[in-house]
């Protein structure tokens, strides 16, 4: 098993999940978070004073796949992402030693 | 449908001939009904901006302390209204001792009722007591935006009790009063020198003497509601008409005019705010327009009932001009904080308009008051000048040596790690937001 993170622009969301649903992705978790990379930050202005703000407004995503998906679930995240601009974001792939479903006690691939 | 019509006339009519009766029996005690109406809801425009005041300040400090800065303005309702009633009324406008403060005469609110006083003559004694309440709750609620984020709240109370006491009634005496400044010609009709000047200045000696805010300079303070800045200005510049046309302290002619260069000016103000910083910094802001326009209001003041149109619109241009100067270009060469620019907006531009008022006054808009500069007349300036650098200086001294007699006994400032945590919780036990 496979936990596939990824970081996208907060206005991709729908059209990531719509595109992770299509290839049988069952479940996500979406988490609002703050960073930088490449893009950088932007300038707010107040008062005359100018303020450097280094931390963006994005959205982390992360889903737990059987190893068999990854492929899939890496392009279509990719292709729902993607923009073509700078800031689109970043996709890390993590291995994933143990899942359960608390409800029935499933383990492994059974509880994704 | 006709009959309806007749009811409705029948009605009105018997309305307007019972409130004749009412109005010959007010005449002859001297009093209007229409100026004692207008004054009343006058009173009412101007205690509406102080929760005005309080989204202003609130939406400019950060989430943790939005509470804290609107209690402040809520604070000095509860604290002045009862001050004034019980002292503060009596120390400013009762029969004058030494040209400096007023007797204890109308301590308590002692006969000061249903006849008119000797201030306005068409209106109850009370009326022109309670229009004047209002001015002296705002002016110790405008300081606060200088000491937010910062301040203990047991401090603030005390400190504007006093303030209100030693600072705003003894000003306020001078200029209206019967006191020196007023005696000696120098022109203030709204009160830029006895809201503006006053409150700008002391909130300078105040961020001076509290210091900096942790992290100032270092860490982003952002406004976190821009949106609640834009209304509290709003309610600001609706309730100034009642501060500026009011001041007329009568329903006619004057107040009329007081009203178009109190639109005026506000308007201008956003406009020259806009043009020097879009010009300097490539962008127009909205903060840059609400404090636009606060800087034409304050500008205004003490002009609005000497000044013609044309004169008001340039006079709130140059507030909005010399207000970003203030702010944005000298403020950060000095390096106090004065967290939401109480001194550059209401300090900078109360003098400017006391200034102005010397330079544009004229006796073609108000025979009551003086021709300036460009009618013809130095010697307004001189007067003008005298009376900025007298209640500065006095507001700026008794402020400074009043917050540093008190630093050691009460302490003024919340601990490192209030500050840290928020003052709305560490010194309210509440928050502003919460996520459910």
């Amino acid at each position: 098993m496979k936990l596939v993170s990824s970081i996208i622009k907060p206005f991709k969301l729908d059209d990531v999940r719509e595109a992770l649903s299509e290839v049988g992705v069952t479940g996500i978790t979406v988490v609002e978070v703050k960073g930088f990379g490449r893009q950088k930050g932007h300038t707010e202005l107040y008062r005359g004073a100018e303020y450097v703000v280094d931390f963006l407004p994005k959205i982390k995503i992360e889903a737990a796949v059987d190893d068999d998906q990854v492929d899939q679930v890496i392009e279509a995240i990719s292709g729902a992402a993607k923009t073509g601009k700078i800031g689109d974001g970043k996709i890390f792939v993590y291995d994933l030693c143990q899942a359960i479903r608390i409800r029935t006690g499933e383990t492994g691939s059974d509880a994704l | 449908m006709t009959n309806v019509v007749h009811k409705f006339f029948a009605v009105l009519f018997l309305t307007c001939t019972s409130s004749t009766a009412v109005y010959a029996a007010d005449a002859a005690s001297t009093i209007s009904g229409a100026d004692t109406a207008w004054i009343l809801v006058c009173s009412a425009f101007v205690m509406l901006m102080v929760p005005g005041l309080a989204l202003f300040y609130g939406g400019m400090v950060r989430q943790k302390n939005v509470l804290n800065t609107i209690m402040y303005s809520f604070a000095a309702l509860a604290v002045i209204s009862i001050q004034w009633a019980i002292m503060g009324y009596s120390f400013a406008f009762a029969p004058d001792v030494g040209g400096v403060i007023g007797s204890l005469k109308w301590l308590g609110l002692s006969g000061v009722g249903a006849e008119p006083g000797p201030y306005a003559e068409t209106i109850p004694h009370s009326s022109f007591m309670v229009f004047q309440m209002m001015f002296a709750i705002i002016t110790p609620a405008i300081i606060s935006g200088a000491v937010a984020e910062r301040m203990k709240f047991s401090a603030y109370l005390i400190f504007i009790l006093i303030w209100s006491t030693i600072v705003y009634a003894p000003i306020c005496h001078w200029v209206w009063g019967g006191g020196w400044i007023g005696s000696m010609g120098a022109l203030d009709f709204a009160g830029g020198t006895v809201v503006h000047i006053s409150s700008g200045v002391s909130a300078l000696a105040a961020a001076i003497v509290l210091g900096k805010r942790r992290g100032y300079g270092r860490d982003h303070m952002p406004p976190h509601n821009l949106p609640m800045t834009l209304l509290g200005a709003g309610l600001l510049w609706f309730g100034w008409f009642g501060f500026n046309a009011g001041s007329a302290l009568t329903s006619g002619s004057l107040a009329s005019s007081a009203f178009v260069a109190t639109q005026l000016a506000a308007a201008a103000g956003i406009v020259g705010w806009l043009w020097i910083e879009w010009k300097q910094r490539g962008k127009p802001t909205v903060l840059g327009a609400a404090t636009g326009a606060i800087a034409g209001l304050v500008a205004i003041t003490p002009a609005a009932g000497f000044v013609g149109p044309m004169s008001a619109i340039v006079i709130g241009l140059g507030s909005g001009i010399i207000c970003y100067m203030a702010i944005s270009l000298i403020k950060p060469m000095l390096g106090y904080d004065d967290s939401l620019d109480a001194f550059g907006i209401h300090g900078v531009g109360g003098a400017w308009g006391a200034l102005a008022t010397g330079l544009f006054a004229s006796t073609a808009i108000n025979a009551g008051g003086a021709d300036g500069l460009f009618f013809g007349d130095m010697t307004l300036l001189f007067k003008q000048i005298a009376s900025i650098l007298g209640t500065g200086i006095y507001a700026f001294g008794v402020t400074y040596v009043l917050l540093v007699v008190l630093d050691p006994i009460i302490g003024l400032r919340v601990t490192e790690e209030e500050e840290q945590v928020g003052i709305d919780l560490s010194e309210h036990g509440e928050a502003g937001y919460t996520n459910n």
